[in-house]
């Protein structure tokens, strides 16, 4: 019977009941991006990382592991990678920041085709001049490119010669040389990567290359390790902005819930008085607050989640060359307890004021 | 046989900021189980006070109250809800009933705080027929006229079988033809079912309908007829 009634309460003032549940799905919807967003965008690197098909990668001294740029190495130490025993392939690469997020990448291309294999190319082919640019199919598709057309990168214009499959650590490859010669970083590299003859021995030559004084300082991973870094708490300062925006959520739940409880005890002051002269305790009248609120918290929590997989939707088809969205199930309880929570703090004060109500003041409540 | 209802030297002052007000000054009435009784009187007299005070809506300063069997000087206010639930039931001027329920939702909900569920009882839809709602029970408030809306009141007030009903003005919002059919109504609970009734009211005529009619003024039982 009580569920009936909080039914009827909620269907009795509809839009103020929908435009609750979606504050509480805007804020559901926050958590979730953020997590897909985060994950998406790790697993994006993950994956494009291990599209190199390297076994060891190796970061110079200062760098952190996944950064995306940082200390750079001197290019002659793959002379040096290439005497050491077992690796089979050395090469490296530059990289270079070209706004918000986003990177080019100077690449010495036989080396890096040698190692990962051949780029697929949907359009176009390898670099033919000095000015040429591959792209990735996502950065073409954001950014209406086909083979041929001119793109301003760095102040420079360069020539598309090719759109290529994504999953190769970068979405724009530029010749090395040239990438050095416009950063005016002649002879240096971000980051190096090494082919064993057999991957079998990658601890082995991780523990050589680790004893070598000159290597002093410089970071060694085998691929699994560099790998299992992109996780949300190996990336400075994600954990704490996350943390940031549940914080936030909790806040506008909070806020929202509590107004509109607020409202509606107003509202009710006299049907609250009715309850009571009907035999309703205040135990009663907090319940059935508590259940209009839980209702209102986990509505707002479904619409949320299906307006995050809309975000999500939106994310991966409109701009999936600088964010990468995944779905994030295992967040969703997390969002629910968020909302749940936030909900019930925001019904705290006004249930306890409509528990305290006096039913004759109530009744006479014009 | 013992009264239903057995006040004693009643008092009641309510604090208004720095002020006293003395609404009861000193009450004793007896109602016998299945009288009829209406209370009469000005505004300002007590006899909403009284009406309070005998639903357990409201404490007492002083004195005795007794309604079927319990004490309410003696009661907490969870206690007071408690016998709310299973002892009284209200019939209010405005009707009071939840907007958002059907008729038959607002019957229901007063059956469930007085810990009942499932089908109605036979005898009680004996009471829903008398007092012509049986075709209603499926309309919200808004969808019923002042009569119809009273009645709806009158039957979420008895479903629980009250020792009392406690009715404050309730013809004051209906109009002549309603406010009779209103008035036979509670006479016919009244003779037909036994029901104890206490009615507040300003009008004579509707007084009258009553066994007893007790006046009130300055928060006394000036005169019984």
């Amino acid at each position: 019977m009580i569920n009936r009634l909080v039914l009827e309460n909620l269907k009795h003032r509809r839009l103020r009941t929908t435009l609750s549940a979606l504050s509480i799905g805007f804020q559901v919807t926050m958590i979730l991006a953020v997590a897909g967003l985060s994950r998406g965008m790790l697993e994006d690197s993950r994956n494009r990382a291990k599209g190199v098909g390297a076994d060891i990668w190796i970061k110079p001294p200062g760098a952190s592991a996944i950064s995306l740029t940082g200390a750079s190495m001197p290019q002659s130490v793959l002379r040096y990678f290439r005497g050491v025993p077992h690796v089979k392939l050395a090469t490296g690469t530059a990289i270079q920041p070209i706004g918000g997020i986003s990177t080019i990448t100077g690449i010495d291309y036989d080396e890096f085709v040698a190692m990962s294999g051949p780029f697929r190319f949907l359009e176009g082919g390898p670099f033919q001049g000095d000015d040429d640019v591959i792209v990735d199919q996502y950065y073409a598709e954001q950014q209406k490119l086909k083979a041929g057309d001119t793109v301003t990168i760095l102040n420079h214009q360069w020539r598309v010669c090719g759109i290529v499959e994504p999953g190769k650590l970068a979405r724009l490859f530029v010749r090395l040389q040239r990438l050095q010669e416009l950063t005016n970083s002649e002879g240096k590299l971000n980051q190096a990567f090494l082919k064993l003859d057999d991957p079998a021995r990658t601890p082995e030559v991780i523990r050589y290359l680790k004893s070598q004084p000159e290597l002093t300082g410089y970071s060694v991973y085998s691929i699994e390790e560099f790998l299992s870094m992109f996780s949300m708490s190996n990336v400075p300062g994600l954990q704490a902005f996350i943390y940031v925006i549940i914080g936030l959520s909790l806040i506008i739940g909070f806020l929202v819930v509590g107004l509109t409880m607020y409202t509606t005890v107003l509202e009710r002051t006299r049907e609250i008085g009715i309850l009571k002269a009907l035999g309703a305790s205040p135990f009663d009248i907090v319940g059935i607050l508590v259940r209009e609120t839980v209702v209102l918290a986990v509505a707002g929590w479904a619409a949320g989640i299906l307006l995050s997989l809309g975000a999500h939707w939106l994310i991966n088809t409109q701009v999936r060359a600088n964010l990468q969205s995944a779905i994030a199930p295992d967040w969703w309880p997390i969002a629910l307890a968020v909302s749940l929570t936030a909900s019930l703090l925001g019904a705290l004060y006004p249930g306890l004021r409509a528990a305290r109500q006096d039913a004759i003041e109530a009744l006479s409540y014009e | 046989m013992e009264p239903i209802i057995a006040v004693r030297d009643l008092r009641k002052i309510y604090h208004v900021g720095d002020v006293d007000v003395h609404a009861l000054r000193g009450v004793s009435l007896e109602v016998p189980r299945g009288e009829y009784v209406s209370i009469v009187g000005p505004s300002g007299s007590g006899k909403s006070t009284l009406f309070h005070v005998l639903g357990g809506l409201t404490s007492i300063t002083s004195g005795q109250v007794v309604v079927d069997g319990q004490d309410l000087s003696l009661l907490t206010d969870l206690e007071r809800t408690r016998l709310r639930r299973r002892k009284v039931g209200f019939v209010f001027q405005r009707y009071n009933l939840l907007p958002t329920l059907t008729a038959q939702g607002n019957i229901e909900i007063a059956r469930y705080f007085g810990g009942k569920q499932g089908p109605l009882e036979k005898d009680f839809l004996e009471i829903i027929r008398l007092l012509g709602i049986e075709h209603r029970l499926h309309h919200k408030p808004r969808a019923l006229s002042g009569g119809e809306q009273q009645r709806v009141a009158i039957a979420r007030a008895l479903v629980n079988r009250p020792a009392i009903l406690l009715a404050d003005e309730p013809t004051g919002n209906l109009d002549t033809e309603n406010s009779e059919a209103v008035l036979d109504l509670l006479r016919s609970l009244n003779h037909r079912f036994g029901q104890t009734i206490l009615m507040i009211t300003h009008n004579p005529e509707a007084a009258a309908y009553a066994d007893r009619i007790v006046h009130m003024r300055d928060g006394r039982i000036v005169r019984e007829n």
